[in-house]
């Protein structure tokens, strides 16, 4: 901060209210973002604690069915605390065990819930891996292509091509894919389910394929000129270097973009939610249909009644996913930063 | 290696990645082409204008769009000064070595990267279920949900949360294209650090300032995750009258209409042609950032 430094050696800085106040409100303006983070962190748990709280070795009771008769009434205090205490003792002999987290099956509305988390998780898998499969040969070469191959019209004809496909809104792909792509896939391979996790790992390549690119594309462009020079030098052609020198020296960007797509599939909600059938499943098969863990929240949060089991549970989803996105972006961070870093100081 | 293998080699090498360049521009020509060719008949004035009538397989979408609107007006109104005051601190005030700073930077990177359903998780755990609910309860007490149930103002503030590092980003690009010279003179003159910013800074950053409002609005314009149970409508009659009530929105529209209308098949139509719309405005929006942007980056060259 070069203007600062002229100000504090050059004249005595006199004492003004006005910038006094400018610097304060700025500062704390910006640390709102900072406590904004730590809010998330702190309301999205929060929500997931009486899970946690619930004795362990209580199971499932058949109390369970009376739980579902005060929906939208409005309640007074008194009642509404009542009602607290009485969701409260339900958490409690309802017991979300760890035994019944961890189960095959998610049946959240019935007389037994069960809330495993594993037909879910498998889910989101499946298809985020579908979706970066996919999504990282096409960003990656094409990103290769502009930076490295292509003459300047056509790279100034993909970039905004690239910029209007990330620019889709999600629920557009996911129209897309529910109207036209499902129908068309079914058709393709003969398959008994329209809407799979196929489909949805197909229309969510579309959201990841701009992450990748771009990120892969400053990764290529950031290698040094003196690199290429020098291949080019000892005599090999363009797409020797760009293959055997440029690809290489770019690898970590190229790995934090593909990190970064599998997370933004693993986030992503609207697309997958009307794309992959929402079954919860536990298969392997990709053309059978699938529920993601960020579908799930979509479609149960609006119905679920506030402070129930079911509640805490999507909550639980939704801490897992953040805490799976966070890991991901802090690796592909330190990726970019310090491989880049290392490579390229020369030592 | 011979001289014909190579060149076999080097072309392979060289229409691989073009091919793939190819597919991603068909890909998005495919996909718009579909959906202008879907919805452009059933895209009218009176669609645009009208409300949706007989359990909304006829009628027009204008509750959705001016619902949209005002999601984007108050999620602006939110975000784009903190997103702004943030971007000055990080650029003008605080040296790159605070700590302060990188933590700001970090919850920046952080919440770029924060699946939107979690957003929509946090806006009902904290602005519903904590702010809302305390409301109710401190100001009106009569056990009836005023605040502390979905509406659009708690859904416009979600929003403005996940576009804040759009508008941080944007504009501290944009403050950096100001060329220190100019800060310097400044600063000489006698101006004090404020009057600069305020005077050299921020003047000459405005289009940058106004890009990442545009990219904000267009991303929240098409986001529907966050919205889903933090205060979009299904059907409302009305339009919203306060900021307690709840509102339609175009991307919450389709998604309505594609999966959960009774008849899906029958308002396909009005399907396409909604997506269109929002395609549309996204677009628009889009394209003036990216013209804004090309403007500001011909300046810096020149």
């Amino acid at each position: 901060m070069q203007p600062k430094k002229i100000t504090n050696t050059m004249m005595k800085k006199r004492f003004r209210l006005s910038e006094f106040l400018a610097e304060k409100l700025i500062t704390a303006t910006a640390f709102m973002s900072f406590t904004f983070i730590v809010l998330i962190f702190i309301f999205v748990f929060r929500e997931t604690l009486p899970i946690f709280s619930a004795p362990d070795e209580i199971a499932a009771t058949e109390e369970l069915g009376e739980q579902e008769t005060y929906g939208n009434i409005v309640l007074t205090d008194a009642e509404r605390a009542v009602e607290e205490k009485q969701n409260k003792s339900i958490a409690a002999e309802e017991g979300v065990t760890a035994k019944n987290l961890a189960g095959d099956r998610w049946q959240p509305i019935s007389g037994k819930p069960k809330y495993g988390l594993l037909p879910l998780i498998i889910g989101s898998l499946k298809v985020s891996l579908i979706a970066v499969l996919l999504a990282a040969p096409i960003g990656i070469l094409a990103a290769l292509f502009t930076a490295a191959f292509a003459p300047k019209w056509a790279k100034e004809a993909l970039k905004p091509m690239i910029e209007i496909l990330a620019g889709f809104p999600s629920v557009v792909i996911g129209f897309f894919a529910l109207v036209v792509l499902a129908t068309f896939i079914q058709d393709f391979f003969g398959l008994e389910y329209r809407l799979n996790a196929f489909v949805g790992g197909v229309a969510l390549s579309l959201a990841v394929i701009p992450i990748i690119f771009t990120i892969s594309e400053d990764a290529i462009s950031a290698v040094p000129k003196s690199l290429t020079e020098a291949s080019l030098a000892l005599g090999a052609t363009k797409w020797q270097t760009a293959l055997k020198v440029v690809l290489p020296a770019a690898t970590p960007g190229i790995f934090a973009s593909v990190i970064l797509g599998v997370g933004r599939a693993f986030g992503e909600t609207m697309i997958v939610l009307m794309a992959t059938g929402n079954a919860a499943l536990t298969s392997a098969d990709p053309f059978e249909p699938v529920r993601t863990m960020s579908a799930t929240i979509g479609a149960e949060m609006a119905e679920v009644v506030f402070g129930e089991t079911h509640y805490n549970v999507l909550f639980l989803i939704g801490s897992i996913l953040f805490l799976f996105t966070f890991t991901l972006n802090a690796i592909a961070e330190i990726f970019v930063r310090q491989r880049l870093m290392k490579k390229f100081s020369g030592n | 290696m011979t001289i014909t293998k190579r060149k076999i080699l080097g072309t392979i090498a060289y229409t691989v990645p073009a091919f793939f360049a190819l597919v991603i521009v068909a890909i998005v020509l495919f996909v718009m082409t579909y959906i202008v060719i879907g919805g452009w008949d059933s895209l009218t004035m009176d669609f645009l204008l009208g409300s949706p009538e007989e359990g909304m397989t006829k009628g027009g979408i204008f509750p959705a769009i001016f619902g949209t609107f005002l999601l984007v007006v108050i999620m602006s109104l939110a975000g784009v000064p903190v997103g702004t005051f943030t971007a000055i601190y990080l650029s003008e005030y605080a040296s790159q070595k605070s700590i302060l700073a990188r933590l700001i930077r970090f919850a920046v990177n952080t919440l770029a990267g924060v699946p939107a359903i979690v957003f929509g998780l946090f806006g009902l755990g904290f602005f519903i279920q904590f702010v809302g609910a305390g409301v109710d309860k401190t100001l009106y007490n009569d056990g009836m949900l005023h605040w502390g149930q979905p509406n659009i103002l708690w859904a416009s503030l979600t929003m403005a949360l996940l576009t804040l590092p759009v508008v941080i980003v944007a504009v501290e690009e944009a403050i950096k294209t100001v060329p220190r010279e100019l800060r310097e003179a400044s600063l000489a003159l006698g101006a004090t650090k404020w009057q600069t910013i305020r005077k050299v800074v921020i003047p000459n950053s405005i289009t940058g300032m106004l890009t990442g409002g545009i990219l904000a609005v267009s991303r929240g314009a098409g986001e529907v995750a966050p919205i889903l149970f933090t205060g979009a409508a299904y059907f409302l009659p009305h339009l919203p009258s306060g900021l307690s009530d709840q509102f339609m929105e175009l991307g919450y529209h389709i998604y309505i209409m594609a999966t959960q209308s009774p008849d899906v098949e029958a308002t396909r139509g009005i399907q396409y042609a909604t997506t269109l719309v929002l395609l549309l405005l996204t677009f628009a929006l889009n394209f003036s950032a990216i013209f804004l942007r090309y403007r500001l980056r011909k300046r810096i060259i020149t």
